[in-house]
């Protein structure tokens, strides 16, 4: 079953129709681009205004692990920390999700519990994706049944590449097809680009719209394992994606960078760029998140030298 | 019985035709000895106005052929000449009192600097145009071009290797000009004019205007469709140049300024009679994927 | 909820601003003999100093010490060591760059975020690039042996008041000139420092010469027989009159003037860095920029959707203290320039246009004005013919290249000009069209010491910035 808008239909009909929409799409000119991007990290939050951005920054993140020597008790470790991030505050909120395997997705829900933090699974032979449809496709049911509620898939960057845009698109909707569960909570479906494979902006805004035409809830940037992930200016094209899809189609959808973002400062640049070029409307968990391991501890510090009025260290986060 | 010779009637150049002045009116040319040679149309205010209109509107497709093509024009205007050369040094001699050989010197050296402007079209731009390594990712690069409609006051005294020297200049890099000749040696400059018709220069590209620069100068200085505009001819007269210019500041016109005395033509022009008309454009634009 | 900026103030206590300011003549602050002038800030009509006004006899004297000085020691002096002077001033620049920016943003009302990031680094870059030719004159094509011209009359306005004096100072100086400049009268007080930067580097006295006042002061300098060159950057109208002023004398001229330049967006622009380069055209520094793309030309098949993006963009500039790092839009520089912004926005009412302007709340003092945009405007409209030199827009609309080029030419001035399309041989035929000298292709608004800066028609004549800005000040 397709979800892409009435409006689109047209346009997701066919591979040269997708093409034609895709290739006439406005270009996006790299050096304004960067420079916009520049330009809105000069922004100076401070005071109440950096308050509200550490506690906005902590509720967004996924909290992530994606490592082959994860285990059930370094996820658990992972999931009781996104649940209280600050043990010595109860003030601190949670984060949105933990992002892990699918195998570890049971472990995850378990100790998540009813706490509202989400279990988020990379799925779809992550990270490269170089795995026959049948195969991304079980992934992806293995951990829509493990209990996942966000399934991070990636895009085949290889077939974008060759301008196979209904391939890419087809695979988009099958997988969100499998995100679908009996009892109707189905699983949100984030897609990632990996920007740094696809490497021009034009071909970002490309991949956000051919995704969002193909049923996201969530476009993401990078696996955080190609450099470069994240970066300020990938997430301008995307935001600005998801802010002309709504403007055509009615639909939000939600943007995920992930990786790279280690610092307090670096998350709130990018809420900044949320804020003034998406829109407030987007500064909810629900509408924009960061992929990240190491940002939490640094906007919790961030968070204690608010509150205290002196600099924290390392030794008085925990390392989970 | 000796036959009688055919005289020519010595007319305006505007827009690529001989038109009479609107004016009607005449004025006579002595030679160097004071006998009378010849009735020289006295060109008006109207007139300047005609001339003008004609160089805008040739000013476009001049200023975008190609400088291949102005530098094969200028040269063909230099072979017309050359081939015409006996008539020159007749004409040289006449109103400027030389003798056969150093008018044909004068010729020779009117000639010669027309293919020394001519090879000039095509690598001014290189000469005087600049790549600039600004400090971003932008490329960026200067390049002259021809400043529009440019007036000349064309010398007194060097009624032909001085013509050709503030004339050449000019439209060699693509502006169009309004030519006011030497009052008192005019005919040289309608000889010009012929070549001029014969040699491949789009009409309205050259126009050359006979009479008195005190008349019409003031006229064209003060015209806002006229660019720039090149005082050499009324080299020594301060006051007169001094109120050009400050009629030229109306549309901010730019000025070549009269010299104290004519300047010696013999001597290498260097590049300022060019560039003294050229305007540089400077584009950017962003280097990215 | 929204996320609100809380205010982010640039301390004011790095800058020591006196209660008054003489001259700088001959390497010292001097009495002036005419009538002192109070300068304001414009965000909030404050007094910030008293600044001594230069009467005739004044410029004369600082003329003559200016010929002093170019006759017994700058003209003498080998070019590396003018160089080395030259890169001294860039190097305090760059220390006291805070504080030049804060002062500035204080005594203009431009934003912290522009004179710290733009106006002052850009300073310090042309005083670098030009300190690097005064050694190097006889390779600038300008034959072997190329000469300084003299004493030169330098008259700046007040929008950008320091980048301005440094694009007239820096190849002045660097050619072997002595300077005689008079800043503008509502912004004299970053030249006053720059003074002090003088002092500190050094400078032989005489070589720098600062006369304050308006323009009385201003045509006394330009209009002194012992001026050698005179370099104006202004209104188009007084650089008429300096035209005239200059009639039948040796001085040479370089005059950079208005501008009325079309921004020409083609329906495949990129089309947010578009709406970035609009914006950036017209709303930088309040609209008050000579190469301000103040004609937005749209082609007709956009122009619609152009509008909503660029509006929901203005909605986001943020307007306010000059010295909170997350203004965008500051103070128009004066009562004088608000009263003409407003008498021109209110023709254009007249004239039939449609005003949009971004709602926002404005000080109570000082002098503001909204970010501004009128639709259907046709050419004929005085808002699509002349300079407003503030934050306000005039759109509209073309359906063919030859249309846009038309409609872009068809105005007396000449200096800059603006293309947005993602093909290639389009923006090469534009820019080769335009009748203007600087084409900014898929950009504007961007400035560099090595790039020429300069006007075709009645924007003025000659070229400052780059190599070709050294021709100003040599024979």
């Amino acid at each position: 079953m397709s979800s892409t808008p009435t409006i689109l239909e047209d346009v997701t009909g066919s591979e040269a129709s997708l093409r034609r929409f895709l290739h006439g799409l406005p270009g996006v000119d790299q050096v304004g681009a960067e420079a916009r991007a520049a330009g809105l990290a000069t922004r100076s939050i401070k005071t109440s205004a950096k308050e509200f951005a550490l506690d906005l920054a902590i509720r967004m993140v996924d909290l992530t692990t994606l490592e082959g020597q994860d285990t059930p008790g370094k996820v658990r470790a992972l999931s009781a920390k996104a649940i209280r991030p600050d043990p010595a505050d109860p003030t601190c909120p949670s984060t949105a999700a933990v992002c892990v395997y699918p195998d570890m997705v049971a472990v995850a829900k378990e100790t998540l519990g009813t706490s509202g933090v989400h279990v988020a699974a990379v799925a779809t032979a992550f990270p490269s994706g170089r795995a026959a449809l049948d195969i991304k496709l079980a992934d992806v049911r293995d951990a829509v049944e493990a209990g996942a509620d966000e399934i991070d898939m990636v895009i085949d960057r290889g077939a974008f590449l060759a301008g196979r845009y209904q391939h890419v698109f087809d695979e988009i909707v099958a997988v969100r097809d499998a995100c679908r569960r009996q009892d109707g909570e189905d699983a949100h479906l984030k897609v990632i680009f990996e920007t740094g494979e696809l490497q021009t902006y034009d071909n970002v805004r490309r991949a956000s719209w051919l995704a969002m035409m193909a049923g996201a809830h969530f476009i993401k940037t990078s696996t955080g394992k190609v450099q470069p992930a994240a970066t300020l200016p990938v997430t301008l094209v995307m935001l600005q994606a998801v802010r002309d899809y709504r403007a055509m189609t009615g639909q939000m959808v939600g943007v995920k960078p992930a990786g790279g973002i280690r610092t307090a400062k670096d998350a709130i640049k990018y809420l900044v760029m949320v804020n003034e070029v998406a829109g407030d409307d987007w500064l909810d968990p629900d509408w924009f998140r960061f992929g990240a391991s190491t940002l939490l501890n640094d906007l919790l510090m961030q968070r204690t030298k608010m509150k205290t009025g002196r600099y924290s260290g390392p030794d008085y986060f925990t390392l989970d | 019985m000796s036959r009688i010779d055919v005289r020519k009637t010595y007319k305006l150049y505007i827009g690529g035709a001989f038109p009479r002045s609107e004016s009607s009116y005449t004025y006579e040319v002595l030679d160097s000895k004071g006998k009378f040679v010849a009735n020289a149309a006295l060109a008006s205010r109207k007139d300047a106005r005609d001339a003008v209109g004609a160089a805008r509107k040739a000013f476009g497709g001049w200023s975008s052929r190609t400088a291949y093509n102005r530098a094969q024009i200028i040269y063909r205007i230099a072979e017309v000449m050359e081939d015409r050369r006996p008539q020159f040094v007749q004409a040289v001699s006449q109103s400027e009192g030389l003798s056969a050989a150093k008018a044909g010197g004068v010729v020779d050296e009117a000639i010669d600097r027309l293919v020394w402007y001519a090879g000039w079209a095509d690598k001014i731009t290189q000469v005087v145009g600049n790549a600039n390594p600004v400090a971003g990712p932008f490329f960026n690069l200067s390049t002259p071009e021809p400043t529009g409609v440019v007036a000349v006051l064309a010398p007194q005294d060097s009624s032909l290797l001085g013509l050709v020297s503030v004339v050449a200049p000019v439209i060699v890099t693509g502006n169009t000009t309004v030519v006011v000749s030497s009052y008192e040696r005019p005919l040289p400059a309608v000889t010009f004019a012929e070549v001029l018709a014969t040699s491949d220069v789009p009409g309205g590209v050259v126009n050359i205007l006979t009479g008195s620069a005190a008349t019409v100068g003031p006229w064209l200085a003060a015209h806002m469709d006229v660019n720039a505009i090149d005082l050499t001819g009324i080299a020594g007269d301060a006051g007169l140049a001094a109120d050009l210019e400050v009629a030229a500041a109306d549309n901010l016109k730019r000025v070549r300024r009269a010299p104290a005395a004519e300047p010696d033509w013999l001597l290498d022009p260097g590049l300022e009679p060019m560039t003294a008309f050229l305007e540089t454009k400077t584009v950017w634009h962003p280097i990215g994927v | 909820m929204p996320f609100e900026y809380a205010p982010a103030l640039e301390s004011r206590a790095i800058v020591d601003i006196k209660p008054s300011y003489g001259l700088f003549v001959d390497g010292q602050f001097v009495e002036g003999h005419g009538t002192p002038f109070k300068t304001i800030s414009p965000a909030t009509e404050e007094v910030l100093a008293e600044v001594a006004e230069a009467d005739e006899a004044d410029i004369d004297a600082a003329v003559k010490v200016a010929r002093r000085a170019y006759d017994r020691v700058w003209s003498r002096m080998p070019g590396r060591e003018r160089a080395k002077y030259l890169y001294r001033i860039a190097r305090i620049i760059q220390e006291r760059s805070r504080e030049l920016a804060v002062l500035e943003s204080l005594d203009n009302g431009k934003p912290i975020k522009e004179s710290r990031d733009v106006d002052v680094p850009t300073v310090a870059a042309h005083f670098f690039y030009y300190a690097g030719w005064a050694d190097k004159l006889e390779y600038a094509g300008r034959g072997d042996d190329p000469q300084p011209l003299g004493v030169a009359a330098q008259v700046i306005p007040w929008n950008f008041p320091l980048l301005m004096l440094a694009w007239k100072v820096a190849p002045a100086l660097a050619c072997g000139n002595t300077v005689v400049l008079k800043p503008a009268e509502t912004t004299p007080l970053t030249a006053l420092l720059f003074a002090e930067i003088c002092q500190q580097a050094d400078l032989p006295p005489g070589v720098v010469n600062i006369v304050t006042g308006a323009g009385a002061t201003g045509q006394a300098l330009v209009g002194h027989p012992g001026v050698d060159k005179v370099a104006f950057t202004g209104s188009t109208e007084v650089g008429k009159a300096i035209a005239r002023s200059v009639a039948g004398t040796h001085k040479r001229v370089t005059l950079e003037l208005g501008g009325k330049a079309a921004n020409i967006v083609f329906d495949d622009a990129p089309i947010d860095q578009a709406v970035e380069g609009i914006v950036d055209g017209i709303f930088f520094n309040q609209g008050h920029v000579c190469c301000a793309g103040s004609r937005l030309l749209v082609q007709e098949s956009i122009v619609d959707d152009l509008l909503e993006r660029l509006k929901s963009r203005m909605s986001t500039l943020r307007m306010g203290d000059p010295l909170d790092k997350n203004t965008d839009i500051g103070a128009i520089n004066s009562g004088e320039q608000l009263k003409r912004i407003r008498e021109l926005s209110e023709v254009g009412d007249a004239e039939g246009a449609e005003r949009w302007e971004v709602a926002c709340d404005l000080p109570t003092k000082g002098f503001w004005f909204p970010p501004t945009l009128f639709t259907g405007v046709s050419q004929a409209h005085r808002i699509a013919r002349e300079e407003i030199f503030g934050p306000v827009l005039s759109v509209l609309t073309f359906r063919t290249p030859a249309e846009a080029l038309e409609k872009a030419n068809n105005t007396p001035y000449g200096l800059s000009a603006g293309v947005w399309t993602d093909k290639g041989s389009l923006i090469l035929k534009m820019a080769s069209s335009l009748r203007a000298g600087v084409v900014w292709a898929n950009t504007f608004n961007k400035f560099d010491p090595t790039s020429p800066f300069g006007g075709y028609k009645e924007s003025g004549y000659g070229r400052e910035g780059g190599r070709h800005g050294l021709e100003a000040y040599l024979k």
